[in-house]
């Protein structure tokens, strides 16, 4: 018996948001008379970050410290309509919604401190701390907070904005398939690196290197968490998991964390991620959606570095050592590759 | 064993596409620390199974042990008599007990009902839901429901479900097979000639790939809550990933205007597309209208796991012609998407995955029938990559055998074919934006991978266009899998399909409350009554200004008034 390592490779793209359009998310941004922002939303947040990205992008474009907007979603009485948090839709869709609505605000708000400082409202610039100033002169100034109050108690303004954003949606041609899926894609490659113990069929996954671009990384740590935890997905999509382990049969299903099984914590490779942020062109700041493509490379990358350890080409997922060791035998043992 | 404390490094390459960035911005891309993190790792995050009501009362489903079977009687008698059960729901008490969740988009004909009343067409299948006021007293109650079934033959394999003589899964797809644009059992995608261009390729590599199901596996399982609220509204605590959706196909089923309903969710314990059916709103909003109490209704684990839709099993066949230096010159696939007994979110993905090929590749002719397929099985739905995932393993899988045919490095195979800016893409768009060569290029970087000073040299935004963004001068198309008696209109033009008249049983339950309502969602009214008018002429008229009745072409973005259904404003 011996451990094989080998290395394995793939490359892919990822269309951001609902195929073929036609999926909008609307936002609505208002203040109350502290200058605080309330960004009232319907999307969802699965633990991706969907309320913390959208905070940063509202507190950009209205011009004020990010602990000055709070996120508030997702109640259907108050909260607009969105279609939904899915398809890597939502920093791309609500996001643009944010923006609209955050700017629509923030006119309203620069109008309410124009007035109080006899000023033109297009002379008027943010500093991103809760002030509003003269641009080339920051002695004069207003805080967001001032500005609201005399919004709300003596010019009977309301700063609020709506904003909605929708990509129309696209027809498909019958015959030859002719359509507009989506506007962006993201991208990724991956070089993985496994060893299969050819005893046992046994295929651990040792090492990730990977290349994501992303457009632009809103929140670094969270399109970190996203890749990192998206990436382990894919790893267990790879060689572990699935409802159905004598498909296209039903016997056997799982129906326990005892019984499908998923990699644990000893079982996670370090990966080794390099972030690039080509931003797009419709994106809001340039940003994309790195949430569901970062699993896809790794599946084909294992496959691919379980043939270059030993010779077999596993092309049913997953890759469970029973596969692995019935190919093994079929050919005659081990035969590294050793390619990459 | 690994040493995990240390999970990788991670870095920012700012200086690729530094010049298309400005990067002085004062708070996004920062690190900034979630609004939510605080709750949720103090375990004070309310998620929908938070919000207990006094009297809470507790739902679960009678399931269906064959893969298909006919209902021949249904029991309640024994299991009502069980203490703590306070109501036993079957099909005749859901007001519209047939859906598909892309009726929402106009797409697709209603398949599925929320608890089955004659049939059944897979393992796990509901046909009655018990109330009763704690989990267990449900649970007994359900062992005590006598079901008479008379099982049917099944099928479970996507290619055993095309063959004729098959067994039916779905009696509106004879074929087994979703219907596209009205017209074809399966979506096509033609850019060029394959056949002429596999004849002067150098080599021809073959491959099938298979994926098997897989559990989203979210940590909160799914469910909802539902309760009475006043004026005659419901409220709705939910796991849902959308919102609106749910409300919407709540709304729906249930008959119910949509201001009736208040639904409130936000914060799921992970979802990963596994929380966008829309299983569990309905059934405990009905709960809490018949028995005035709320209602839980919560998978447990096992009904997650098998129960609950999972991502789909894929089968891919890929062919492909390539010359002697690497280049794919054509590539030809079949995919086959096992959507499980009902239509749920499949349809869509095989549209998506269409739009996806030939992968992030230039390449000069590609051709591909993806079908969605009908089998005895649970239904599939959406999870992270829906549509791509699959395709994508196939694919990339696929490209290691054509770097072996040629000799090439695997690294160097996708460079050479990657797209660049100003390539046409199969499905005749211009790609933009481009960065796989890029990302190619770090990895080999990184992993010690030696590229050519030319490979290293290559770039997303130069060499595209010219020749490679030109459409092909001839295409090869083809009238393969026609079907007849289904019309086209709705969903991505000449879209969704409709039988012209599939025998139906009539709705039990309370009659539909607004005439216009049924007819709007009717698929008889808009297949049979309107057959002519394509495109967005048979819409149901939509909460914005009235448009003439029938207009000849589709409406230049149909898409804004299709989807204020989604809000179930266009059946009131």
């Amino acid at each position: 018996m011996a451990l094989h390592r080998g290395r394995g490779f793939a490359a892919i793209n990822y269309p951001i948001g609902m195929n073929l359009g036609g999926d909008p998310s609307q936002a609505l941004v208002h203040s109350n008379p502290d200058g605080k922002f309330t960004v009232a939303l319907s999307a969802i947040d699965l633990g991706q970050g969907m309320k913390s990205v959208v905070r940063q992008i509202a507190a950009e474009t209205l011009g004020v410290p990010v602990e000055d907007v709070y996120v508030d979603t997702a109640d259907s009485d108050t909260g607009p309509h969105d279609m939904g948090s899915f398809a890597s839709r939502g920093t791309h869709r609500m996001g643009n919604a944010v923006i609209r609505a955050a700017q629509e605000a923030r006119s309203v708000m620069l109008e309410a401190a124009a007035e109080e400082l006899e000023v033109d409202a297009a002379d008027l610039v943010t500093d991103g701390r809760g002030n509003i100033h003269v641009k080339g002169a920051p002695s004069r100034s207003i805080t967001t907070m001032a500005a609201a109050q005399a919004a709300q108690f003596r010019q009977g303004r309301t700063i609020a904005g709506r904003g909605i954003f929708l990509v129309p949606l696209s027809d498909v041609d019958p015959e030859t398939g002719e359509m507009s899926p989506v506007t962006t894609f993201a991208h990724a490659a991956m070089l993985v690196e496994v060893e299969v113990d050819d005893e046992t069929g046994e295929v651990a996954v040792t090492d990730m290197q990977s290349a994501y671009e992303v457009g632009r990384a809103l929140n670094p740590r969270l399109v970190e968490q996203q890749l990192r935890g998206g990436a382990w997905m894919g790893m267990s999509h790879a060689a572990w998991e699935t409802t159905e382990p004598c498909y296209p049969a039903r016997d056997h299903g799982p129906v326990d964390f005892n019984t499908y099984l998923m990699p644990g914590p000893g079982d996670l490779a370090p990966h080794h991620i390099s972030v690039l942020e080509r931003p797009a062109e419709d994106g809001p700041f340039g940003g994309k959606g790195p949430g569901e493509m970062c699993a896809n490379p790794v599946l084909p990358a294992v496959v691919n570095a379980v043939y270059d350890a030993v010779g077999v080409r596993i092309d049913e997922l997953p890759v469970t050592p029973e596969k692995v060791l019935r190919a093994l035998r079929a050919q005659g043992g081990a035969r590294p590759r050793r390619r990459l | 064993m690994k040493d995990m404390t240390n999970p990788g490094m991670i870095a920012f390459r700012k200086d690729l596409f530094a010049d298309e960035r400005d990067d002085r911005l004062n708070e996004v891309g920062k690190p900034t620390r979630r609004q939510d993190i605080l709750g949720h790792v103090t375990g004070r995050s309310p998620f929908y199974d938070d919000h207990l009501f006094d009297g809470l009362t507790h739902l679960r489903c009678v399931r269906s042990p064959h893969h298909a079977a006919r209902v021949r009687r249904i029991d309640t008698a024994e299991a009502a008599r069980i203490p703590g059960v306070v109501r036993i729901l079957t099909g005749a008490d859901v007001p519209r007990n047939l859906n598909t969740l892309l009726s929402l988009l106009d797409f697709g004909i209603d398949d599925e009902p929320v608890l089955s009343t004659d049939r059944v067409r897979y393992r796990g299948e509901p046909v009655a839901a018990v109330i009763a006021e704690t989990e267990a007293q449900a649970r007994a109650a359900v062992k005590a429901v006598r079901v008479e079934w008379e099982p049917l033959p099944h099928v479970l394999d996507v290619e055993e479900a095309i063959r004729p003589g098959a067994p039916v899964v779905l009696d509106i797809y004879p074929g087994n097979r979703f219907v596209y644009h009205g017209k074809y059992d399966h979506q096509k995608l033609r850019y060029g000639d394959v056949e002429a261009a596999f004849g002067h390729a150098d080599h021809i590599v073959e491959g099938r790939y298979q994926m098997s199901p897989i559990e989203q596996a979210p940590i909160e399982t799914c469910g909802a809550i539902a309760a009475p609220e006043q004026n005659g509204r419901y409220v709705c605590y939910t796991s849902t990933q959308a919102l609106f959706f749910s409300l919407g196909t709540a709304a729906k089923v249930l008959n119910l205007p949509s201001s009736r309903l208040h639904f409130i969710g936000g914060t799921v314990g992970g979802g990963f597309g596994g929380k966008v059916d829309s299983i569990h709103e309905p059934l405990a909003i009905l709960g809490a209208m018949l028995t005035g109490r709320p209602v839980k209704y919560m998978w447990d684990r096992e009904e997650e796991m098998q129960v609950g839709a999972p991502r789909g099993a894929e089968r891919w066949y890929i062919k492909d012609g390539v010359m002697k230096d690497g280049r794919i010159v054509a590539r030809r696939f079949t995919g086959f998407f096992d959507s499980g007994a009902y239509t749920r979110l499949s349809s869509y993905a095989v549209i998506k995955a269409a739009g996806h090929l030939p992968g992030p590749y230039t390449i000069p002719n590609v051709h591909a029938d993806v079908y969605c397929v009908f089998t005895n099985r649970t239904p599939a739905t959406a999870m992270r990559g829906f549509g791509i995932t699959g395709v994508d393993f196939a694919i990339e899988a696929h490209m290691d055998k054509v770097a072996e045919v040629v000799g090439m490095n695997p690294v160097a195979l996708r460079i050479l074919n990657a797209y660049r800016d100003g390539d046409m893409k199969a499905h005749r768009r211009v790609a933009k934006n481009c960065a796989l060569i890029e990302c190619c290029q770090v990895v080999a970087e990184k992993a010690g991978v030696r590229l050519s000073p030319e490979l290293l040299a290559m770039s997303s935004r130069r060499g595209g266009g010219g020749e490679r963004g030109r459409l092909p001068a001839h295409t090869a198309t083809d009238e393969a899998g026609r079907v007849e008696g289904f019309a086209a209109q709705g969903y991505a033009r000449r879209g969704g399909p409709r039988p012209v008249e599939p025998p139906r049983q009539a709705a039990p339950g309370p009659a539909p409350v607004a005439a216009s309502a049924s007819r709007a969602a009717d698929p008889r009214a808009r297949g049979a009554a309107a057959p002519a008018a394509a495109g967005g002429g048979s819409m149901p008229p939509p909460a914005a200004p009235p448009e003439p009745p029938a207009p000849a072409p589709a409406p230049a973005r149909p898409g804004s008034l299709r989807f204020s259904s989604i809000s179930g404003f266009r059946r009131r």
